[in-house]
């Protein structure tokens, strides 16, 4: 799937985003989820967020459009075509939200309300971002739902999301998500929750759908098989932070990051049966408690004196890397320690 | 649609329903000690008279035919004579009806407009000043007694201030609308307070949800979020307590009635209950029953419009 790669690094910058932080307040401690993170994504490029459960994907994705911030403090900078998001009021960025900017969640089963019937749903939005009367709204709905791969479209508008199976409601999502023709699509593990085989075929219509329509994709997930089929640069976060970014290609290839390279080993490939399967050693952080240094610091084997003291900062050019003792270019995902 | 088979056999739930008060109500009165031909009967009767209404009243035939002879008069709208008020049971008991039925609704109506607003605005300032003052205030009508909130309605706007009657029904609607104010806004502080309670809670609940949150991200604007995304969804659970509220209110405003001299069924009951007038007890109950169970029903019929996951059988 990935063998023609557009070169994205030419392409203009469709979103922006610098020292973006979201915290939360529990109790009398502050949870840091975001921790002053910064990215790009390229106009129609594929950009893979990965990380474990609880590592900041997810809040990030939610920040991006302020919806965390309803929930906790957001600061930094998501610039989108000249403007502020971070600090944009909710009415402009209403407009920019579910029309420019779409999001799909995790849940095909409790992310669409099942009170309202899919036609409702997806009219809304039309309704919201577009000045189609009621019959054209219908034929948009109908036409979405087709591009997304539903059978029988027309018969479906009536009918409410129980009324579909997981995979057919995580289309469902995908078309009310494309409604409004978005130049980017925020999709927070997007086939989590389904079979392996629906998991191809969605991850498959995300592909074939931003290349059609020319649309930027950010791709959360945990899954980095999922990341290495679909995502033209990958982004890795660990602890709220960003510890490596760069091609997908190369992050996979040489992972410069401790924590990248333990990810990449702890997918099994190439393994002989019944060996035992590599895993990190601990557990990941406490958002609440988070180390004075570099978050993996506790689970890093070659962690220097450093790494405890002061939090590395990402640096390089197109394969950035946070750590003060980098993978060497030498060494290989595999058999290295 | 599956939702005309739904009702039906909604409906048709209800006739075991109805069998089994009968059976309840019929053994209750047996159970009673004391003959109820003495009851009927005055004081100086002989035991002829009392063997004639005996027999007028099939008291002598077995438990059985006894009892079939009470679903066939029942099913026919013949429920005996009040023996406290001279006239047909069900005469007495239709007379009364729409006063407190129209009592009942009221109060719902206020209830609903009191809760209804209070409910989202706590919900959505949860734990703040607004959500702790309104919380508050809700506790204190629930644990005042009812009759107490009545009286110092009546002592005040009724009988200092003259803006209300102190009793009565009235003819017209508009008089309805003017005698029940205070009855059904007494009713309703109490009333109001446990739906508020159960609102709040299901707001809370439903504002978080993923479907909320992909409302948001879709870019509606929040009336349309709050009113299509987050009531619809919390008011399920609101509308089977508040069924059960109605059910409640019906034959429940007994002290209400009472104190506001409301002549509805409500007082009608206590009146029977202290004269022991067993056919009107009787029918009473049996009415309640009904009304129950059609209120029941409506409720059902209701939740199965607002969520379509219930028309599936």
């Amino acid at each position: 799937m990935t063998e023609t790669k557009t070169d994205f690094g030419t392409c203009p910058r469709l979103l922006e985003v610098s020292n973006l932080s979201t915290s939360f307040s529990a109790g009398t401690k502050q949870l840091r989820a975001v921790d002053d993170v910064s990215f790009h994504v390229n106009e129609g490029e594929v950009l893979g967020i990965v990380g474990e459960s609880g590592s900041g994907k997810s809040i990030t994705l939610r920040s991006i459009i302020g919806l965390s911030r309803r929930y906790g403090q957001v600061s930094g900078e998501v610039n989108w075509q000249g403007n502020n998001l971070v600090t944009m009021p909710e009415r402009d960025l209403r407009k920019i939200r579910g029309k420019d900017i779409a999001m799909i969640f995790q849940e095909p089963m409790s992310s669409l309300n099942p009170l309202l019937t899919v036609g409702l749903q997806i009219g809304e939005n039309l309704t919201e971002h577009t000045d189609l009367d009621k019959r054209g709204r219908k034929n948009r709905a109908i036409e979405l739902l087709e591009m997304v791969g539903i059978p029988d479209a027309v018969n479906r508008l009536n009918d409410y999301p129980h009324q579909f199976s997981g995979g057919m409601r995580q289309r469902v999502m995908i078309a009310i998500a494309l409604a409004s023709n978005p130049k980017l699509l925020l999709a927070d593990e997007p086939t989590t929750a389904l079979d392996v085989t629906i998991q191809k075929q969605i991850l498959k219509l995300i592909l074939d759908l931003s290349k059609d329509l020319g649309m930027a994709v950010i791709l959360v997930t945990h899954d980095l098989g999922v990341a290495a089929q679909t995502c033209d640069r990958l982004a890795v976060m660990y602890g709220g932070k960003l510890v490596e970014t760069g091609n997908t290609r190369e992050v996979l290839r040489a992972p410069q990051h401790r924590y990248t390279m333990g990810l990449l080993k702890s997918v099994p490939e190439n393994i002989e049966p019944r060996t035992q399967l590599y895993s990190l050693p601990g557990t990941p952080p406490s958002l609440l408690n988070l180390p004075l240094g570099c978050a993996f610091a506790p689970r890093c084997a070659h962690a220097v004196d450093e790494c405890s003291r002061a939090k590395p900062p990402l640096v390089g050019d197109a394969h950035q890397v946070a750590c003060f003792n980098p993978v060497n270019q030498g060494q290989t995902p595999i058999g290295a320690a | 649609m599956s939702s005309i088979s739904y009702f039906i056999s909604r409906l048709l739930q209800i006739i075991p329903t109805f069998l089994i008060v009968m059976v309840i109500i019929f053994m209750l009165v047996r159970a009673l000690p004391g003959d109820p031909a003495i009851a009927m009967a005055d004081a100086k009767a002989t035991a002829e008279q009392l063997e004639q209404i005996r027999q007028r009243l099939g008291l002598n035939e077995p438990i059985w035919v006894q009892f079939g002879l009470f679903v066939k008069n029942t099913l026919t709208g013949n429920l005996g004579d009040s023996i406290l008020l001279k006239a047909p049971v069900t005469e007495v008991i239709f007379e009364r009806l729409p006063a407190s039925g129209f009592l009942a609704l009221y109060s719902v109506l206020f209830s609903l407009l009191i809760a209804g607003p209070l409910a989202f605005v706590a919900a959505l300032n949860r734990n703040g000043w607004i959500d702790i003052t309104i919380r508050s205030a809700f506790q204190i009508g629930l644990s005042t007694p009812v009759f107490y909130i009545g009286l110092i309605l009546l002592t005040f706007l009724a009988a200092k201030m003259r803006w209300f009657p102190v009793g009565g029904y009235g003819a017209t609607f508009w008089e309805h609308m003017h005698h029940l104010l205070l009855p059904a806004l007494t009713v309703a502080l109490y009333t109001s307070a446990i739906i508020m309670r159960n609102l709040r809670s299901s707001v809370i609940e439903v504002v978080d949800a993923e479907y909320v949150q992909f409302a948001r991200a879709k870019g509606l604007p929040e009336h349309i979020i709050l009113g299509r995304h987050v009531l619809r969804n919390a008011l399920i659970s609101t509308v089977t307590l508040l069924g059960l509220s109605i059910g409640n209110l019906m034959s429940g405003t007994l002290v209400t009635e009472t104190v506001f001299a409301v002549p509805g069924v409500g007082r009608l009951m206590l009146d029977a209950i202290f004269a022991r007038d067993y056919p009107l007890i009787q029918g009473l109950t049996l009415t309640f029953a009904v009304l129950v169970s059609i209120i029941f029903l409506l409720t059902d019929m209701i939740q199965a419009m607002l969520d379509p996951r219930l028309r599936v059988s």
